[in-house]
């Protein structure tokens, strides 16, 4: 089982690689006909990285639709106009959200530690995609505002339910 | 004016003001100051100081990034300065802008830098274009991007159309037609030149149906080098027949595709000025220091065409043409549709300064008082974009970037057409300028973010990845060691 997830995670990097040198061709006609299918499918996606889809991330689910594994309503953060895109790029039917996989967010949110009860367990820390939460062991923690991408992750393993999610500030994500 | 079947306007020019006089060459000042951001994309950085002796077309300061062009001395004498100075703007908003610069005081000697005549046919089209951006050639049209970049990017497409642009489609400019009627052998050897460095299979020159006499001497030419490669396109005058993508529509019958370039499509425009300038370039070993300048309207006693070094103060060339006249209203660098209007005439001739308009009060259309919108639809009929600007003005106020995007905002081309024929004087152009940074900056902003998270995100799976890595090692370490224990 471990072997697999390390070899699940070596891909994921691998293929992190290869978008990260993508991003420097000249052109970007030329990026986006020589783009795979889910490189232009993960471009389409939010990167709020919050596995509603069932996926281990936007990239991750990206791969699947790709590999035709995965709808393309299965996005809550994305919302219509991103199931739209993806239904577009794929050439199917466009169709809203399906429920089950969460309830599409009216505004953005950001995750807010209360630090009077944070006892610095450092487990949101562990579980934040993007490294958006800093702090110590036995120390507070807080979010980085700007890099949290509301993903809500880090609620059911706060130990002291001591976060709690805020409306965005406007520019923020 | 008469409505068209192609999109736009039939203007009066106002070209035959600075046409009735030959092209004559610009007193040279004694000092010239070169701004350091004369081209699109980053400043170029100088490489003379303060003090150094400095020769006719010697380099000053070079690109900061590949393809770019280099900046040249236009006159032999010494650097004084490299300081913050005023230069023309380069953004409607504002009346002057400021720039680093190079100052030069000229010693009258111009004695030559060491140049050497290039012969293009030895060169690889790379090499070719690596001597183009040395030679300081950029795009002599308005946008200033540097010649060699543009060309870079058709032959990485493989293209097929090379596109001269002689369709100077604005009214008062005409120093591309005075540069076909005086020197049209330079352009169609600029054209050969520019056609091998970027690999497209045609050449087409593009000349409005009035240039009559500049028709003629072009012909004139093609048929005695007996060029079959080159060919003559007679477009209609039309503006803006000579905007990059009507243009391209006009000739090639092709529409560049909305958030697309001309490259994409296998399609380059170089305009007839950055063409000739090429063939000084290569054949004379004269790198880009001067360019044709109209100098005209009726705040000036003679209107005409100069050759003015790069650098010169605006008030020396309107003293060439004989000064103000006492009807001088406004000055605006360019046409009286898209030119920018000047502060004062002491800024600096820069590359992309292809006229001084200085302006009577008859020269420009008076506005009134703005009034409603009637929603007569004049606009969108006149929109060489084929947009609707009645409904874009519906979502500037207050602006509504979705709407506005769907509606093709940021294809609009700000020629002034709308602004024009609206019979309720609404000042749209401006009005879609102001909304479109804020429009871009929000399409940006979304990208970059999402960016930004799955940057974020990649690298701490790629860190995990690595401890885990790690992890898994020194176990296997430790399982050796108690191994050879037992």
């Amino acid at each position: 089982m471990l072997s697999a997830l390390l070899i699940i995670v070596l891909l994921a990097a691998i293929a992190g690689l290869f978008t990260s040198l993508r991003v420097d061709a000249p052109a970007v006609s030329v990026a986006a006909s020589s783009a795979s299918l889910a490189d232009r499918l993960d471009a389409l996606l939010p990167q709020t990285q919050c596995r509603r889809c069932t996926f281990e991330g936007c990239r991750p689910y990206a791969e699947a639709m790709a590999a035709g594994e995965a709808g393309i309503n299965q996005c809550p953060p994305g919302g219509a106009s991103t199931a739209a895109a993806l239904a577009d790029v794929l050439g199917v039917p466009a169709q809203p959200v399906d429920p089950s996989f969460g309830i599409v967010p009216d505004h953005a949110v950001v995750a807010f530690i209360e630090e009077l009860p944070c006892i610095g367990c450092t487990k949101c820390i562990q579980a934040c995609p993007v490294d958006a939460i800093i702090g110590a062991p036995r120390y507070m923690h807080t979010v980085i505002a700007d890099h949290c991408t509301g993903c809500e992750l880090c609620i059911p393993v706060c130990p002291v339910d001591c976060i709690v999610l805020k409306p965005a500030a406007s520019g923020v994500h | 004016m008469a409505r068209l079947a192609t999109r736009g306007l039939r203007l009066e020019a106002h070209k035959e003001r600075s046409t009735t006089q030959p092209i004559i060459t610009a007193a040279v000042p004694q000092q010239l100051v070169l701004a350091l951001n004369q081209q699109a994309g980053a400043a170029n950085i100088p490489v003379v100081n303060v003090g150094d002796a400095v020769l006719l077309g010697q380099p000053i300061a070079r690109p900061s990034g590949a393809h770019g062009a280099w900046l040249h001395s236009p006159v032999s004498g010494v650097v004084v300065a490299i300081e913050i100075r005023p230069v023309p703007p380069a953004h409607p908003d504002e009346q002057q802008s400021v720039s680093q610069c190079i100052v030069i005081d000229n010693d009258d000697r111009d004695q030559r830098f060491d140049f050497q005549a290039v012969d293009y046919q030895q060169l690889s089209p790379e090499e070719l274009r690596e001597h183009i951006a040395q030679g300081g050639i950029v795009g002599l049209g308005g946008a200033v991007f540097p010649t060699a970049r543009k060309l870079a990017s058709l032959a990485s497409n493989s293209g097929t159309y090379l596109l001269v642009n002689g369709a100077e489609c604005e009214p008062y400019i005409s120093c591309d037609d005075m540069l076909m009627r005086e020197h049209a052998a330079d352009v169609v050897f600029g054209a050969r030149i520019l056609q091998r460095a970027c690999g497209a299979e045609h050449c087409i020159i593009a000349v409005e149906d009035e240039m009559r006499d500049a028709i003629a001497a072009m012909k004139a030419v093609l048929q005695a080098t007996g060029d079959s490669q080159i060919r003559l396109a007679i477009v209609p005058t039309v503006y803006p027949a000579g905007g990059e993508r009507q243009l391209i529509n006009t000739v090639c019958g092709i529409e560049v595709p909305s958030g697309e370039l001309p490259t994409d499509v296998g399609v380059l425009c170089q305009n007839v000025g950055t063409s000739a300038a090429t063939a000084r370039w290569l054949r004379d070993g004269e790198p880009l220091i001067s360019r044709i300048v109209t100098v005209t309207g009726d705040g000036v006693r003679q209107p005409r065409n100069l050759r003015a070094r790069l650098g010169t103060p605006l008030s020396t060339l309107i003293a060439d043409c004989d000064g103000y006249s006492e009807r001088q209203h406004k000055l605006i660098m360019g046409g009286s549709m898209m030119g920018l209007e000047l502060a004062g005439d002491d800024l600096p001739l820069i590359k992309a300064g292809n006229c001084v308009l200085a302006a009577s009060r008859l020269d420009l259309t008076p506005r009134g008082p703005e009034m409603p919108c009637i929603r007569c639809g004049n606009c969108s009929d006149v929109c060489p974009a084929h947009l609707l600007p009645q409904q874009l003005h519906w979502y500037v106020q207050p602006p509504d970037p979705a709407a506005l995007d769907r509606h093709g905002l940021l294809d609009c081309i700000e020629c002034g057409c709308c602004d024009y024929v609206c019979p309720s004087q609404i000042p749209l152009t401006s009005r879609f300028r102001a909304a479109k940074p804020a429009m871009a900056e929000q399409r940006g902003d979304a990208q970059t973010s999402a960016d930004v998270l799955r940057t974020r995100f990649e690298a701490r799976t790629q860190r995990l990845a690595r401890l885990e890595a790690e992890h898994r090692e020194k176990l296997a370490a430790k399982r050796r060691q108690l191994r050879d224990k037992s």
